[in-house]
């Protein structure tokens, strides 16, 4: 096989393994989305907030540690311990759900039945809150994050691919850390679907995302469903934030992978979980595919970052329901 | 005119015409007014509902019976009155937490999960029925497990006791109208509700429809001994399954009694005939 046939298939590899990570922070989306017609501006910031705590807690930061210091004079800020990260990571995804629930009781609670405009304009609000709380909390400085997880290229894929093609083709190059965020992010998404399709809660998200008069005449609390998506949402967020923290370090544009989600949306329609999956695997092939073939060779490079809302926006025109949605048919 | 059965002490059972049982009194409802801004939808009624009968609210379009359905509900919450469940008077209860006291209810528009299938929807009726937390849930552990088995089993059950075999897994949005009436009815009776509430169970119904549904509610009253309080527009229907019927029109009560009782009642007869209100 020519070495050009196999890097094409090392950038489609590359593309797959993004895309599920794209796949994971789309699914945060439309787990809101779907259960309470709330398109969540913040879920990117949730991803930073996310990544903030868990660092902060490893490493025993204060929490708050400026403003304590400057309402009373101390100097404290480290405990002076270091969290294992499993168990940081446990207390991170407590705080997430004491958020989710603070969201619920003091904004979302207040604005049921309001026109979506205003549900968005909330979440909004929510983001730069929540932006603020982060540095307030944890420091506006870059942090490094490092949960253990390995980084580099792996030597075995490379090694035992080497052989497929000549003299010029030296094996994959595939990040390890890439792979583990694949495998993550991969086992988050099939247990989503899992819970989903298979637990009573799961059912009773499905039922509040139908219809929310029958799903009360059954016995569901709306306020717990929505309580519960949002931690679920708060879970896809941590875990897209330790990925993309572990690679880049955890700063304000690690908020910023939500726009990754967004073509994804657009592509995979925004109350589809198998349009999140299958939209994000086919934005994270198509745009490295693109770049490789066409993108660096004759564009000078660098057309990641538009590509895909240019394939989303194609796709749109053809298909405004997304993937998997239903065709809307006017009725008059 | 005041009725026979207006005289029975609230404890005090009576004998229906065909030979049943009905115990005491199970919902009381006192003096309740339902406004919506300037519209009275509810003006101050009062009468009850009994442990084990099948009690009919009838009236003409707007009359209120939706709304009196949807404060037992829970949906809609009283200005004024009182709503007694059980003996005790209920303090302001949510919609879910009225479904959780074992009140079931269809809706006259038909709410059902049409993106679910037939299955999923009548399992989501017993919801009330699992106890197991989130955590077994998710883990799928022990006894979240042995519950969704027993629950699958009870909601076969009711599949096959509505004759709905064929399309259990069918998506809901497919069905037409008078099977996703009665895939409605499933989903209520999944719950093993105390007390069934139906809105126009046979509303848009052909007549096999109709005498399919009413074998239906007669069933399960019969066999489960479940209550039951419906709204419907055909008399005929409603001759034949209620044991007592309360008559609303504009917001008021204007008749309340047996099927037998309301029929030969005057302002019944005015409120259907149109005779003119002033
Ligand atoms: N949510 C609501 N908001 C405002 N007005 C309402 C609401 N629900 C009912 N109403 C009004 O209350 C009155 C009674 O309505 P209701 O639906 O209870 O009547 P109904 O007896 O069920 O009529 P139908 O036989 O047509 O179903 C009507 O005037 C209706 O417009
Ligand atoms: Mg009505």
């Amino acid at each position: 096989m020519s070495a050009d046939f196999l890097y094409g298939i090392e950038v489609l590899i590359n593309g797959l393994m993004a895309g599920v990570l794209y796949a994971l922070v789309a699914l945060g989306f439309v787990l809101i989305y779907k259960a309470s017609g709330i398109f969540n501006y913040a879920q990117g910031v949730m991803a930073l907030f996310g990544a903030l705590t868990l660092t902060g807690i490893m490493s025993g930061q204060v929490p708050f540690a400026h403003l304590i210091n400057a309402t009373f004079g101390t100097h404290i800020h480290n405990f002076g311990w270091n969290v294992p990260a499993l168990g940081a990571i446990a207390l991170t995804l407590v705080v997430m759900v004491c958020f989710a629930w603070m969201v619920q009781k003091f904004v979302f609670r207040h604005l049921v039945g309001q026109e979506p405009i205003i549900l968005f304009m909330a979440t909004i609000g929510l983001a730069y809150f929540l932006e603020g709380m982060g540095d307030l909390m944890w420091g506006s400085d870059i942090k490094k994050l490092d949960v253990g997880l390995p980084q580099g290229g792996s030597r075995w894929v490379e090694d035992i691919t080497a052989g497929l093609g000549g003299d010029d083709f030296y094996g994959f190059f595939i990040d390890k850390l890439d792979m583990v965020a694949t495998l993550v992010a991969a086992i988050l998404v099939i247990s989503l679907v899992m819970f989903s399709q298979y637990t009573k809660q799961g059912r009773a998200m499905r039922a509040v995302a139908d219809d929310h008069q029958a799903a009360l005449s059954v016995g569901i609390s709306l306020n717990y469903i929505w309580i519960l998506v949002w931690s679920l949402a708060g879970l896809v967020a941590l875990v897209a934030g330790i990925m993309w923290g572990a690679k880049s370090g955890v700063q304000f544009s690690l908020s910023l992978i939500a726009l990754k989600a967004l073509p994804v949306l657009m592509l995979g329609g925004f109350t589809s979980i198998p349009g999140a999956i299958v939209g994000g695997l086919i934005i994270g092939v198509g745009e490295k595919l693109f770049e490789y073939l066409i993108g660096a060779p004759f564009l000078g490079g660098a057309t990641e970052n538009w590509f895909a809302y240019v394939l989303a926006l194609i796709f749109l025109v053809f298909r405004p329901q997304g993937l998997f949605g239903e065709k809307i048919i006017e009725r008059v | 005119m005041m009725l026979e059965n207006q005289t029975l002490a609230p404890s005090d059972g009576y004998v229906t015409a065909d030979g049943r049982q009905i115990g005491g009194v199970m919902m009381d409802l006192r003096n309740i007014t339902l406004r919506f801004g300037g519209v009275e939808a509810i003006k101050d009624i009062s009468f009850d509902i009994r442990e084990g009968e099948i009690r009919a609210i009838i009236g003409p379009n707007g009359a209120g019976k939706s709304s009196m359905l949807n404060v037992i509900s829970g949906f809609y919450v009283p200005q004024e009155g009182e709503v007694w469940f059980n003996g005790a008077k209920r303090p302001p209860t949510k919609p879910y937490q009225v479904a959780r006291q074992g009140i079931a209810r269809t809706f006259q528009n038909i709410a059902l999960f049409e993106g679910m299938s037939v299955l999923d929807n009548v399992m989501t009726g017993r919801l009330r029925q699992m106890s197991s937390g989130l955590f077994s849930q998710a883990l799928w552990w022990g006894k979240a497990q042995t519950e969704e088995v027993e629950n699958r089993a009870a909601v076969e059950r009711i599949i096959d006791f509505l004759e709905i075999q064929s399309i259990r897994k069918t998506p809901v949005g497919r069905l037409p109208y008078g099977l996703k009436k009665r895939v409605e009815l499933a989903r209520a009776l999944a719950a093993e509700p105390h007390l069934l509430l139906l809105d126009e169970p046979m509303a848009g119904m052909n007549v096999e429809e109709k005498e399919d549904m009413s074998r239906f509610i007669l069933d399960v009253n019969d066999e489960f001994g479940t209550t039951i309080a419906l709204i419907e527009h055909d008399m005929g229907v409603v001759m034949d399954l209620s044991d007592r019927v309360v008559v609303m029109d504009y917001g008021r009560k204007i008749g309340d009694g047996t099927p037998e009782e309301v029929r030969n009642n005057e302002a019944v007869i005015d409120a259907y005939l149109g005779v003119s209100h002033d």
